[in-house]
């Protein structure tokens, strides 16, 4: 075995064992890069976003640099530019798409779905994604709106003149939009493929291979915008559960799918609607956990781990979080009370994070390394932690996510 | 008006709907049903500090304040504005700028606004200069800035700054708001106080205003 392959089998297994509730050789590392590698290189976000082979340098030299136990692959996520443009993506703003070339992109909310069409997503969502939401949020395809409703498209009577509806001049653009974003897309997913190669040639595990969502987090973020929802909950509760119910499947075999397909069987799922402040325990207990809950387990039953980033405070959900089966969920905190968290699931589960980003971004190495002491002191006393910030690294300082590095690699041995 | 009190403080949006048509058809004063409202919403702010209510009680509570002003407008006499009441503050507020996030903010107008402050709000991604400017203008005894992610520390320190540079930190409060900011953000902007919630960013204001008369 190659000392590359040797490294890489070392870090996986740092990586389980600290999934598994146990010690490993020393506390395993890793982070959300975000568009850090960037600024740690002197790029610009527009660059990476646009650039492939200058974001490919920029990455690979920067994860030799930190050496992390595990990597994400940012071309799906980060470097994806040419495909927004191509897509007149509304989701998010971006560098040179309504922000400094300098920024990461921002999440737009919008209220793609209008409260009186709940129905029609629930009674045909293929078609209400294809006539309403794509149009909506892929501006490209706007025109989509005006094709017959998709399950009118039968044989015989029905159907065999519906191509009709293709020939407009508006559809010949939209035609084009799809085969453009087809070859932006092969084209970011190639650079993606060769990223992932590259990092397992180096020895570097990949952090996740598939991505999920709690389902009331998927209809507030990309349906109804997170006013909407949360209206919803008391004008029409009941819409609102059966569209969850209804993403629920969808929110596991997708995460699934590409678990299988890229032979990562972590899967990332960050925590957004849920949190202290957002809803009532009652709300979280009918809305929001008994689905989350089901996603976890469906996951676990496929030997997939999930890595929940909790989002925000959620001192009062840990008491649902912990009803898991031991040793099988990453709970990574952002602003939570990780230190009651260690207390409540030190027998159950995994504990990541929480370096805290104001420290990152504007505290000194100083205050970097006493925190991690700290987190190191309590949290990863007899295993299962994972040192890490408390959310994407962004624009965190170099040298203090340079501090957060050293200092766990040195202090975090086991002995 | 105590049934539209409650009706509005305990979400039965249908009901206070209703009961603020009845009055008005009654011909009670507008003045006295915004105020209803009013009283309403500071039962709405207590019960999200108590950790009874949460984000969707405020957000449908503002929806329904909302929803009666525009009942209630037509029925104002000219120039009356509704607001009414002495102000017992001014209070500027923005996004800073690189930030497009905009819901904490507007709860935090629409809370500062029922609480008797005189709002203005900026709107999103705004740059320090232009809170300069307005600071001016407006002479607000509080700014806000509202930012969620980790560059708008740098973003607030800049209107800080601004302030400093034209004399008019040490007349001033300033609180930042927001997911991402602490002790150490709060520290690095130079600002007065940091929240992460709207409820707590006017009870501060409250204070200041209090120790100020």
């Amino acid at each position: 075995m190659s000392d590359v392959q040797q490294l890489f089998l070392e870090r996986e297994k740092r990586m389980a064992d600290a999934v598994a509730l146990k010690k490993p050789d020393r506390v395993p590392i890793a982070c959300l890069w975000d568009f850090f590698p960037a600024r740690w290189k002197g790029i610009t976000a527009k660059d990476a976003m646009y650039k492939h082979q200058v974001m490919f340098d920029a990455w690979v030299e920067c994860m030799q640099h930190f050496e992390p136990d595990t990597v994400d692959n940012p071309f799906p996520l980060r470097g994806f530019g040419p495909l927004l443009d191509v897509l007149d993506f509304q989701h998010l703003q971006w560098a040179g798409h309504g922000l400094a070339d300098d920024m990461g992109y921002q999440f737009v909310e919008l209220e793609v779905m209008k409260p009186e069409e709940y129905d029609h997503f629930l009674y045909d969502m293929s078609d209400f994604m294809v006539r309403r939401f794509w149009p909506r949020v892929y501006k490209s395809f706007a025109p989509l709106e005006n094709l017959p409703p998709l399950n009118q498209v039968i044989s015989y009577f029905w159907g065999i003149h519906n191509a009709f509806f293709l020939l407009t001049p508006e559809m010949e653009s939209v035609r084009t939009a799809m085969i453009e974003a087809g070859k932006a897309s092969a084209e970011i997913l190639k650079w993606a493929a060769a990223y992932g190669k590259k990092m397992a040639e180096l020895g570097f595990p990949s952090s996740y291979g598939g991505f999920s969502q709690v389902p009331f987090d998927t209809l507030g973020d990309f349906f109804r915008g997170t006013k909407g929802i949360m209206m919803d909950l008391y004008r029409r509760p009941d819409k609102v559960m059966a569209a969850c119910e209804k993403l629920l499947p969808i929110m596991i075999n997708t995460a699934i799918a590409s678990t299988k397909r890229t032979g990562v069987a972590r899967v990332f799922i960050p925590l957004h609607k849920g949190l202290d402040n957002f809803m009532s325990p009652q709300q979280f207990q009918r809305f929001y956990w008994p689905h989350m809950k089901e996603l976890l387990l469906a996951f676990i039953h496929e030997g997939i781990t999930p890595w929940v980033l909790v989002e925000g405070v959620c001192n009062n959900r840990l008491e649902a979080f912990r009803d898991v089966p031991p040793g099988k969920v990453i709970y990574h905190f952002e602003a939570t009370d990780i230190f009651l968290a260690k207390k409540m699931m030190r027998d159950r589960c995994c504990i990541r994070g929480n370096v805290p980003m104001s420290l990152l971004t504007v505290g000194t190495p100083e205050d970097v390394k006493a925190y991690c002491k700290k987190l190191i002191d309590i949290c990863a006393v007899d295993g299962g932690f994972i040192m890490d910030a408390a959310a994407p690294l962004s624009d965190s300082r170099p040298e203090n996510v340079q501090a957060m590095f050293d200092f766990t690699k040195e202090y975090g041995v086991y002995h | 008006m105590q049934d539209l009190v409650n009706a509005v403080a305990e979400m039965m949006e249908d009901d206070a709907l209703a009961l603020t048509r009845k009055y008005l058809d009654q011909g009670i004063p507008p003045v006295d049903i915004l105020n209803a409202y009013k009283d309403a919403l500071g039962i709405v702010g207590k019960r999200f500090e108590e950790g009874i209510y949460f984000v969707p009680e405020l957000i449908l509570a503002g929806e329904m304040m909302k929803a009666a002003s525009e009942l209630i407008k037509p029925h104002m006499a000219a120039g009356e504005t509704g607001a009414g009441s002495k102000k017992i503050g001014k209070f500027l507020l923005g996004t800073v700028e690189g930030d497009i996030h905009d819901i904490g903010k507007d709860m935090v107008h629409m809370l500062m606004d029922i609480n008797g402050f005189e709002v203005r709000d900026l709107g999103v991604d705004v740059p320090a200069k232009r809170f300069c400017e307005e600071y001016k203008d407006f002479q607000p005894d509080i700014v806000g800035l509202s930012g969620l992610l980790t560059l708008s520390y740098d973003s607030m320190k800049a209107v800080v700054d601004c302030l400093k540079e034209i004399g008019a930190r040490h007349k001033v409060k300033v609180i930042i708001g927001g997911g991402q900011v602490d002790e150490h953000a709060c520290k690095y902007v130079e600002a007065d106080a940091w929240v992460t919630d709207a409820v707590t960013g006017v009870k501060y204001a409250l204070q200041w205003m209090e120790s100020k008369a």
